[in-house]
């Protein structure tokens, strides 16, 4: 009986070694160790054997069958890897087929482009004013210190509204987003009248010339502006707010350059020059060579402005600058014509 | 304004000095330099110099330099015929060194072939073999170097020079004749080698529209002093005072008019010299008393006219000439001395006599009194006008002039007796004329002086440093402001040459800037403010329409900003507006008026891209225009968003996906206002909106207020763009009315309990709307209700005709406890004969 057992342990081992799929595994389990076996014989036999081989025989049929059992869990586990193994190998893709796309949204680049500039300046406490794009000459140059037929206006070629009985206040699309700074100023101004809060503000908006729609002009474009007023703000501190805005705008480290300049709003006027960002002011064609890139005018509120805003200028003083977003994408992205923006192709507005 | 180099070097000292050095100290001061063109002098080479990588062409830079030792100054002695070519001479010419043969075809030496040795010889500007000049015959500027050839039988190595040749100009018409002192064998860059920069000039900086006034910026440079012109006359005859008078009707509109008389000139060219530098700031020179006029106005600032005396004295007839200023009578006519015979109004000045208009005055001169080339005695004016007068006249008759350019921007009266000197004196160098003694000035209105204190204080208030009142002084001085230190305030007084100082806090800021300027913007320290801080104010608006942006990119919009402007026509395609804002002088016909709505911009951006991609998504933020008669328009805001194409992106393996509809605009529609937390929102059906399909429109209210509509665009409005077979779908949202309502957070714990799902199919009939059903489930339900969605809407055979199934998703949920399925199923049984009461609704099976 002993030597059933072996012969039955050994045949059934040595088939094992060529089963190789899990069907295979079921059908030896079926003819191994399954109801019919010839090992389950031997165990549904031991009824008949003596009281002495009883015991001795079926302990030895049960080492046999633990050992089947772990062999086919061997061997199972030996088969699942031979299958995986094979799958992975067998299936595989193109990995440089394209991907599936998504229809995604975006902002527009001038949004995109203001952001940036309003959260820096929020960050340095410049809060966001808004103001009408449709003003009085009034609002948009006669209280900014353009009088009638002032030589500066020929630099803001103006869109007139038609209207009648205007006299010398016409309506029109206001040219900068200066007028805002009268009516921010009348506006906190009023909630003191003797002795009106400091201002820091951003006045960010559609502007409108009087300019033929070219590859390098337009009739309309963004502006922002910073406004701040109060009673020790300085030309030296004009040039450290600017200084600190353009090295968190336009790089660490990057070098201005502060150019007397006009406008009738602020006095002293200059026109900043940034370092070139594009060459790091080595020369290039956007800079065109010299290294400078003009992207803001500044100057002190002039004593008039502040007049009008409902400051005395002998207590307050202040500083404003003004700079556009659309020509600072153009000038970093090398955009080539300021159409673009309000042409709105998608092939232009998806590359920001 | 165009300034040679050498002109400047006549007032003041700059050879120690880079021409660069130069451009950049005036654009640093707001004398912005354009560009550098060199004629002649030589060009910088950086890389030598060792300049800071940034500054290499800090300058836009063209033009040429003269080779000092193949470029010089010769003289031909004699015009000889060329043995071969009829047009072609022989030059006998002497470079200083040796005599060469030279060949050439100009024109104003022709008439001298043949005549034998010249009596006089010709001065001229000679290029030798290997010398680089720019090719005469060439279009534009194409450098080349002279090399030896043979023309007809003749060996060619050298040229006489035009000016096109050397840079100077563009002509090559003849070739340059120098004048006679003109040394024989200097190198020509010494002789005449310059460069000219092209400045801007700002519009309260009228007074530097000179070389004296960019020298005077020059010298504002410490340890260089301005040589001002100071032209002493010979006088001879009877005075001028004796011979003209002058009536000046209105003060105002002319302070000042000075007249000057100068006999006997014989009008011929200017000196070469004189007619280069003209030619190189940008003026046609035209005779030698004409050139007077513009040389002394280039260089000293005032704007000058010349009269032909012979031609007033006729006028006058046996009357002492009698110059009168006033104001043009309405339609009066001039013919000014470009031919054009002008209509004139009130706002024009005239220069006139007794017998009428002589010129438009500081614009242009009228024809009759024009010099010519027989005019023997002149009468030069010298004036001062009001600006706004010249401004509006050079505008209305489109006469953008030199005088025009400096009196339109203020010229102090004070320079109108220093201007007739300088342009005499010019006149007698060049004419040989003789100037009769004194001038006739009448000076009715002289400005008042403009006077400001200054204290330290102010300049440490305004300008952020800290200067004593003498070291004020010491730079304000050096633009030539008088200056009085008193105790505690600088007395300063502006210059006569100046216009632009105000009084008290505005002089205050006009002196101020002169001395930033003069301190140099450059050495003001930076500083950070010390300012108290203002109080913080929010912008609600901007921030809420941020928010919106934000949610709305989020659901795949793309935004666009299209014009403000646009035409009736245009969005009459969608809806047709009678009132518009209008533009009165508009760039375009296609820019006329301003927007009403945004869907025909927003149309037109889509209409462009259409056949560029497969799905569009836009939406566009932004005000548009309601006009209010006369006065300032209303600007509400507005939101567009438009849709059209697949609902997803094509891919090579998705090929045909299902196309956007009236449903994917109203999830993005829910979505954005979830987003807003925008609650009681209702939608229904509408057909006020007649560009939307009636069928496929509904208006959107939220907390009772309607806030837009949206829908599928009309079939007929979308025939009449280009925009594909697809439908269209467009939604327009009153900002300001959403932006009132307040948006509702109703945060709820997520409940703990085990939720129960079920699926009903319910049969109604197709009139009840699916709102209907949905709110009746949620009503009946309570809050053991806590889900609702519809997954399955059928119509067909299995429901029969006039009939739809709709399948719904219910979660109940008790807030406390496990619901039971016995509880869920007696909750559903209530909302099922609730339906059927109330609808007629069947649960299907
Ligand atoms: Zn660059």
């Amino acid at each position: 009986m002993q030597d059933t057992l072996s012969e039955i342990e050994r045949a059934a081992l040595k088939s094992l070694e060529s089963v190789n799929d899990p069907s295979a595994l079921e059908a030896w389990r079926v003819a191994n160790l399954g109801r019919s076996s010839a090992l389950m014989n031997v165990f549904s036999g031991l009824g008949k054997l003596s009281k002495e081989e009883r015991p001795v025989i079926g302990a030895a049929a049960n080492r046999v069958k633990v050992a089947l059992e772990s062999a086919l869990e061997e061997r199972s586990r030996l088969v699942k890897a031979v299958a995986l193994a094979r799958s992975l190998e067998e299936d595989h893709i193109d990995v440089t087929l394209p991907g599936r796309r998504k229809h995604v949204g975006r902002l527009h680049p001038s949004t995109q482009q203001l952001r940036r500039v309003l959260d820096i300046l929020a960050e340095m406490g410049f809060q966001v004013f808004t103001s009408r794009e449709v003003e009085t000459d009034e609002y948009n140059f006669q209280l900014l210190n353009f009088p009638p037929h002032h030589p500066a206006r020929d630099m803001q070629d103006t869109l007139f509204i038609e209207a009648e009985g205007r006299g010398d206040n016409p309506i029109i699309m206001r040219t900068h987003t200066s007028p805002g700074q009268i009516h921010a100023m009348r506006q906190f101004a009023a909630t003191n009248p003797q002795d009106p809060p400091p201002i820091r503000i951003a006045l960010p908006g559609m502007c409108f010339r009087y300019e033929q729609i070219t590859v390098r002009s337009e009739v309309q474009f963004n502006q922002v502006e910073g406004l701040a007023v109060g009673k020790n703000i300085t030309f030296a501190d004009l040039k450290g707010t600017l200084t600190d805005f353009v090295r968190r705008m336009f790089g660490e480290g990057t070098r201005l350059r502060f150019r007397a300049s006009y406008f009738p709003f602020t006095e002293p006027s200059a026109e900043v020059d940034v370092e070139c960002f594009v060459c790091g002011g080595k020369g290039c064609q956007v800079c065109k060579n010299s290294g400078w890139l003009e992207i803001l005018g500044c100057g002190m509120v002039h004593p008039v402005v502040l007049q009008n805003g409902g400051y005395d200028p002998r207590v307050y003083s202040g500083y404003a600058w003004g700079m556009g977003p659309e020509r600072q994408l153009m000038l970093r992205h090398k955009v080539s014509d300021i159409r673009y923006f309000w042409g709105n192709d998608v092939r232009f507005l998806e590359q920001f | 304004m165009k300034v040679p180099i050498s002109w400047l070097k006549d007032f003041i000292d700059l050879d120690d000095l880079s021409i660069e050095d130069i451009a950049r100290k005036l654009t640093l001061a707001g004398l912005e330099v354009d560009e550098i063109l060199y004629v002649g002098l030589s060009m910088p080479d950086h890389a030598a110099r060792g300049l800071h990588s940034s500054e290499k062409h800090e300058f836009k830079t063209g033009g040429i330099a003269w080779d000092r030792e193949k470029i010089v100054v010769a003289e031909i002695r004699e015009v000889k015929p060329h043995p071969n070519a009829d047009k072609l001479t022989l030059l006998d010419l002497f470079d200083g060194q040796q005599e060469q043969v030279v060949l050439t075809g100009a024109p104003n030496i022709f008439h001298l072939k043949g005549t034998g040795k010249l009596p006089k010889p010709i001065k001229v500007a000679y290029a030798k073999e290997g010398a680089t000049i720019y090719d005469g015959h060439a279009e534009g500027l194409v450098l080349m170097t002279l090399k030896r050839a043979k023309i007809r039988g003749v060996d060619s190595y050298s040229m006489v020079c035009s000016e096109k040749e050397l840079g100077i100009t563009g002509e090559h018409e003849g070739i340059i004749l120098l004048d006679d002192d003109a040394p024989v064998g200097m190198p020509l860059a010494d002789y005449m080698g310059d460069a000219v920069l092209d400045i801007s000039i700002l519009p309260n900086m009228g007074r530097n529209a000179n070389v004296v006034g960019v020298a005077r910026e020059l010298a504002a440079m410490p340890g260089r002093e301005l040589r001002k012109p100071e032209p002493k006359l010979n006088v001879s005859g009877q005075s001028v005072r004796e011979l003209v008078e002058i009536e000046i009707t209105d003060p105002k509109l002319n302070p000042r008019f000075v007249a000057g008389l100068i006999r006997d000139v014989e009008i011929k060219p200017s000196p070469y010299q004189i007619q280069r530098r003209l030619k190189l700031a940008g003026i046609r020179p035209i005779n030698n008393v004409v050139d007077a006029t513009n040389y002394a106005m280039l260089e000293y600032g005032e704007p000058l006219h010349a009269f032909d005396y012979d031609v007033l004295k006729k006028r006058a007839g046996k009357k002492k000439i009698k110059i009168i200023t006033r104001a043009a009578k309405d339609g009066e006519k001039l013919k000014t001395l470009d031919g054009h015979e002008r209509t004139l109004n009130p706002v024009n000045v005239l220069v006139a006599d007794e017998k009428g208009s002589l010129g438009l005055a500081g614009v242009m001169g009228g024809e009759e009194s024009e010099v010519g080339d027989k005019t023997r005695n002149i009468l030069l004016e010298g004036a001062a006008w009001n600006y706004i007068n010249i401004r509006r006249t050079a505008k209305q008759h489109n006469l953008p002039s030199e005088a025009s350019f400096r009196f339109s921007r203020g010229v102090h009266p004070a320079m109108a007796e220093g201007g007739v000197h300088l342009g005499l004196k010019y006149m007698a160098e060049w004419s040989g004329g003789a100037v009769a003694p004194d001038l006739v000035d009448v000076y009715p209105l002289p400005p008042k002086d403009a006077v400001v204190d200054i204290t330290v204080r102010d300049i440490h208030r305004w300008l952020g440093i800290d200067l004593t009142l003498e070291r004020a002084a010491e730079l304000l001085s050096r633009l030539e402001f008088k200056c009085e230190v008193k105790v505690e305030t600088l007395r300063v007084t502006a210059p006569d040459h100046r216009m632009d100082i105000g009084e008290g806090i505005v002089g205050m800021a006009d002196v101020l800037e002169e001395v930033a300027r003069s301190y140099g913007y450059d050495n003001i320290p930076t500083t950070n403010m010390a300012d108290a801080l203002p109080p913080q104010v929010g912008n609600p608006v901007h921030e809420w329409e941020e928010t919106l942006r934000d949610q709305l990119v989020a659901l795949g919009l793309q935004e666009v900003v299209t014009y403000r402007m646009t035409t009736p026509e245009k969005e009459s395609r969608i809806v047709k507006y009678d009132e518009y804002v209008r533009i009165a002088n508009p760039i375009t016909p296609e820019k006329n008026v301003l927007r009403r709505s945004l869907i025909a911009s927003v149309f037109d951006s889509l209409e462009k891209n259409i056949r560029y991609n497969e799905a569009f998504s836009f939406f566009e933020i932004g005000p548009i225009f309601e006009p209010v008669k006369n006065d300032l328009p209303r600007e509400p805001r507005r939101l567009v968003i438009v849709m059209t194409g697949f609902r997803e992106a094509t891919a090579w393996d998705v090929k045909e996906p299902a196309k956007l509809d009236f449903f994917d605009m109203k999830g993005r529609i829910e979505l954005m206002l979830g987003g807003l937390r925008l609650t009681k929102v209702s939608y229904a059906a509408t057909e006020s909106h007649a560009y939307l399909h009636p069928g496929k429109a509904a208006e959107v209210k939220a907390g009772g207020k309607a806030i837009g509509a949206f829908g599928e665009l009309h079939p007929l409005v979308r025939e009449q763009y280009e925009l594909g077979d697809l439908p269209v779908l467009v939604a327009d949202f009153d900002l300001d009315v959403m932006r009132s309502i307040p948006p509702a957070y109703e945060i709820k714990p997520i409940p703990e309990t085990p939720p129960i799902y079920e699926d009903i199919a319910l049969i109604v009939d197709e009139s009840v709307k699916a709102e209907t059903i949905e709110s009746l489930i949620r009503q009946t339900g309570g809050r053991s209700v806590t889900g609702v969605r519809l997954f399955d809407l059928y119509r067909g055979d299995q429901v029969g005709a006039g009939k739809k199934s709709l399948a719904y998703a219910l979660t109940y949920q008790a807030e406390d406890k496990t619901m039971t399925d016995a509880e869920a199923a007696a909750i559903r049984n209530k909302i099922v004969k609730r339906l059927e009461k109330e609808v007629g609704a069947k649960l299907r099976n």
